[in-house]
C-alpha cells in the first residue's frame, strides 16, 4: 500500500464515512534553529481523539516538530495549525487562550527551577483559569496523585530524579485537561512498570477527556498499548510514513519495517567496518 | 608498507585509530599498508569501528575574514533590534500590566524582588559610599586646609555624593549583584526550556521575568543611592569633625545652604537611568544565551561589563545635560 492510499483510507473513519478535520495540520513546515533548516518540508496531519506516536532516530527532529506545533519555533516557510488556528499569526490574548488547550511535556521536563512541583503544575491554572485557591490546590493535588508524585508535592525540582521530573512535567502538561496533550518521551527513563502505568494513564485521559494525545517514544510496548496511528520521520524531518498502527505494522517501508521487527537498519550506508579498508577490501 | 599485528593480545581504540591513521598517511603517499597476521584480538577490534569512505564529516565550517565581519555586524544589529525590543516589551508588559485585565503584574514577585535587592546590597553599597566618602574628604581636606577653605570641605562631599558618587558607586555594585544575577538566572532558564515551557502556558516571559524586576530595581535603586548620599556625606563629616574640626551645627549649616534639591533630583534621575540600562542589559545578555554552562558564565560577566559601561556613558551623558 503506498502512503498516499493509506492516508486517503483513514482520512474516511468506517463509522461515518465522514471526514474528521484533523486537529493538528502541518503544511509544508520548514523550520531550524537558525542554521540550516532541521525539518525541510514535512506535511502531515494529526486526526483528533486519537493518540498518534510519533517515532523516528535520535535528532531528526522530533521534539523540533512538537515545539513548532506549540509555535515555540517559527516556520520559516510552510506553516502549522491546530485546531484551525495558526499560532504563529495569533496576537497575545487569543495566543493565550490557543494554548490554553494545548499541553507539551517537555522531553527534559522543563519544570520552572525556583518553585515547588506543585507550584510548578498550579501554574496553567493560575493562568488560564479564574478558580480559588482551593480549587487549584485540589486540583494539584488530584493530578499529581495521578502520575504517583503526591509524595513530591512540596519537593523542588532539583530534588527530583530523573523519571519523576518526567512526571511532574507530564502533571504539569495535563493539569488544564487540554484538548491536545503532546508528550515528548513521557516514558523515557522509567521503570517498566511506571512506564506502562504512565501509559495507561494516556489511555484513559484520551477515554474520558476526548483528549488528542500524540507521543514521542521509542518503546515498541508503548506504542502496541497505546496507539491508534504512527507517523515515522527519517533524518532531516522527512516523511517516512503517516497511518494507522496496523498499516505501520504491515507496511513496506524498509524503515517501518525494521523499526517494528526490532531490526537495526543495515549499518549505516556509507561506512565500512575499519578492517575491511585495511585489509584493501572493497 | 606492512603492519604486522600478530603479536598483538589487546588493541584498544586509540590503536585502531592509530591503524587507521597510518593506512590515511600511506595511501595519501601513494602506497598501500599490507596488513600481515592479524591477531584475533586485533581483528575484533578492528572489525567494531567503522570508517567513512568520503571522510566528509561535515564539522564546523570555517568562515572566511569577510563573512565573519559581515556575521558579526549583522548579529550586532540583530542585538540591538532585539534589545529594543525587549525595552518596548517591558514598557508595554508594565503598562498593560497596571491597567489591562489579563496577566497582571504580580505585586508578590515585585516585592520579593525588592527585598532581595535590597538585602542583597544595602550593606554593601552603604559601606562602599562610607569609605569613598571618607577617602575623598581626606585626601580634599589636606589640600583645602592649605588655603584656609576648610568649609568647603562640605560643599564638595555633598554635591560630589548627591550628583556623581552615590549614583554611580550603587550603579556599579548593582551592576556587579542585580545585574548579573538576572543575566545568569534568565540564561539558565533558557538553558533548562524554563523559558519555552512559560511561553507554552501562555505566560509571556517578558511579564513573568523582566518586568518584575524592573519596577523592584526602578524603586531600590533610587533608594539605595539616598542611602549611599547620606553614608557618603558621613563619610564626610567624620573627616570634618576629626582632621578639619568642623562641628556638626556648622557641617548642617553649610550642608542646607550649598545642596540644593536640585542636586538631590538630579541624582535620583540619573539612579532610575542606571537600573534601566543594569535591567533591560542583564536581561538581554539573559536571553541571548548560547551554549551550555560557558554560555551562562559569559551571558553573566558580558551582562556587567557593558551594564558598567553602559552606566558609565550615561553618566557622562547626564553630566553634560545636567550641568553644563
Ligand atoms: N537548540 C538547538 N539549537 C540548534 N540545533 C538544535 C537545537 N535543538 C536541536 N537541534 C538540532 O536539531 C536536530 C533535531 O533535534 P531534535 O531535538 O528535534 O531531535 P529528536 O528527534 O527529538 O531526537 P531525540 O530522539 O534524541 O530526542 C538535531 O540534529 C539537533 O542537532
Ligand atoms: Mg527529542
Amino acid at each position: 500500500m503506498t502512503r498516499q492510499e493509506s492516508q486517503e483510507q483513514r482520512r474516511t473513519s468506517p463509522e461515518t464515512g465522514a471526514e474528521p478535520t484533523p486537529i493538528i495540520s502541518v503544511r509544508d513546515l520548514v523550520v531550524g534553529y537558525g542554521g540550516p533548516p532541521i525539518i525541510d518540508g514535512l506535511s502531515i496531519d494529526i486526526l483528533p481523539g486519537r493518540v498518534t506516536a510519533i517515532i523516528g532516530g535520535s535528532g531528526c527532529g522530533k521534539s523540533t516538530l512538537l515545539k513548532s506545533v506549540v509555535g515555540l519555533l517559527t516556520p520559516q516557510a510552510g506553516s502549522v495549525r491546530v485546531a484551525g488556528h495558526d499560532l504563529a499569526a495569533l496576537d497575545e490574548d487569543a495566543l493565550v487562550g490557543a494554548l490554553s488547550n494545548v499541553g507539551l511535556l517537555f522531553q527534559q521536563g522543563a519544570l520552572l527551577n525556583s518553585i515547588t512541583v506543585a507550584q510548578n503544575v498550579a501554574m496553567p491554572l493560575e493562568v488560564h483559569s479564574r478558580l480559588s485557591r482551593e480549587v487549584i490546590a485540589l486540583t494539584v493535588r488530584l493530578k499529581l496523585e495521578l502520575v504517583g508524585l503526591a509524595h513530591a508535592a512540596e519537593l523542588l525540582p532539583s530534588e527530583l530524579s530523573g523519571g519523576m521530573k518526567k512526571r511532574a512535567g507530564l502533571a504539569r502538561a495535563m493539569v488544564l485537561d487540554p484538548e491536545l496533550l503532546l508528550c515528548d518521551e513521557p516514558s523515557a527513563g522509567l521503570d517498566p512498570q511506571t512506564a506502562a502505568d504512565i501509559d495507561q494513564l494516556i489511555l484513559r485521559l484520551k477515554d474520558t477527556f476526548r483528549m488528542t494525545v500524540v507521543v514521542v517514544t521509542h518503546e515498541l510496548a508503548s506504542i502496541e498499548a497505546i496507539a491508534d496511528d504512527v507517523v515515522m520521520l527519517g533524518r532531516g524531518g522527512v516523511l517516512l510514513f503517516s497511518g494507522s498502527k496496523e498499516e505501520a505494522q504491515r507496511c513496506g517501508v524498509p524503515e517501518v519495517r525494521d523499526f517494528f521487527a526490532r531490526r537495526t537498519p543495515e549499518a549505516g550506508g556509507d561506512t565500512r567496518p575499519l578492517l575491511d579498508v585495511l585489509e584493501g577490501r572493497p | 608498507m606492512r603492519l604486522d599485528l600478530s603479536g598483538v593480545e589487546r588493541m584498544d581504540s586509540a590503536g585502531a585509530a592509530f591503524c587507521a591513521l597510518l593506512q590515511r598517511r600511506v595511501a595519501a603517499a601513494g602506497g598501500t599498508l599490507e596488513l600481515s597476521g592479524v591477531s584475533p584480538a586485533a581483528r575484533d577490534s578492528l572489525s567494531v569501528f567503522r570508517v567513512r569512505d568520503s571522510d566528509a564529516s561535515p564539522g564546523r565550517r570555517r568562515e572566511g575574514f569577510f563573512e565573519r565581519v559581515g556575521g558579526s555586524v549583522y548579529s550586532s544589529f540583530l542585538g540591538f533590534v532585539l534589545f529594543a525590543v525587549l525595552v518596548t516589551d517591558t514598557f508595554y508588559a508594565t503598562v498593560t500590566g497596571f491597567f489591562g485585565r489579563r496577566q497582571r503584574v504580580r505585586l508578590a514577585a515585585i516585592i520579593e524582588q525588592m527585598i532581595r535587592i535590597g538585602l542583597e546590597s544595602f550593606a554593601i553599597v552603604g559601606l562602599i559610599s562610607f569609605l569613598v566618602g571618607l577617602t575623598v574628604s581626606l585626601q580634599s581636606a589636606v589640600q583645602l586646609a592649605q588655603f584656609g577653605a576648610n568649609i568647603f570641605l562640605v560643599d564638595l562631599i555633598a554635591l560630589g555624593m548627591t550628583r556623581e558618587l552615590g549614583p554611580l558607586i550603587t550603579a556599579i555594585i548593582l551592576a556587579g549583584r542585580c545585574g548579573s544575577s538576572i543575566a545568569a538566572e534568565l540564561a539558565t532558564m533558557v538553558i533548562t526550556e524554563e523559558v519555552d515551557a512559560l511561553r507554552t502556558m501562555g505566560v509571556q516571559p517578558v511579564r513573568f521575568l523582566v518586568v518584575p524586576r524592573y519596577i523592584a530595581i526602578s524603586i531600590m535603586q533610587p533608594l539605595l543611592t539616598m542611602m549611599a548620599n547620606l553614608l557618603g556625606i558621613l563619610g564626610g563629616f567624620v573627616i570634618a569633625l576629626v582632621s578639619l574640626e568642623i562641628g556638626p551645627e556648622a557641617f548642617g549649616l553649610r550642608l542646607m545652604n550649598s545642596l540644593m534639591l536640585w542636586d538631590i533630583v538630579t541624582g535620583l534621575i540619573k539612579s532610575v537611568a542606571f537600573a534601566w540600562i543594569i535591567v533591560f542589559v542583564g536581561a538581554h545578555r539573559g536571553f541571548q544565551v548560547y551554549g551550555g554552562a560557558v554560555g551562562v558564565g559569559k551571558a553573566t560577566t558580558d551582562s556587567v561589563v557593558q551594564a558598567i559601561f553602559a552606566v558609565i556613558v550615561a553618566d557622562a551623558f547626564f553630566s553634560i545635560i545636567f550641568y553644563l
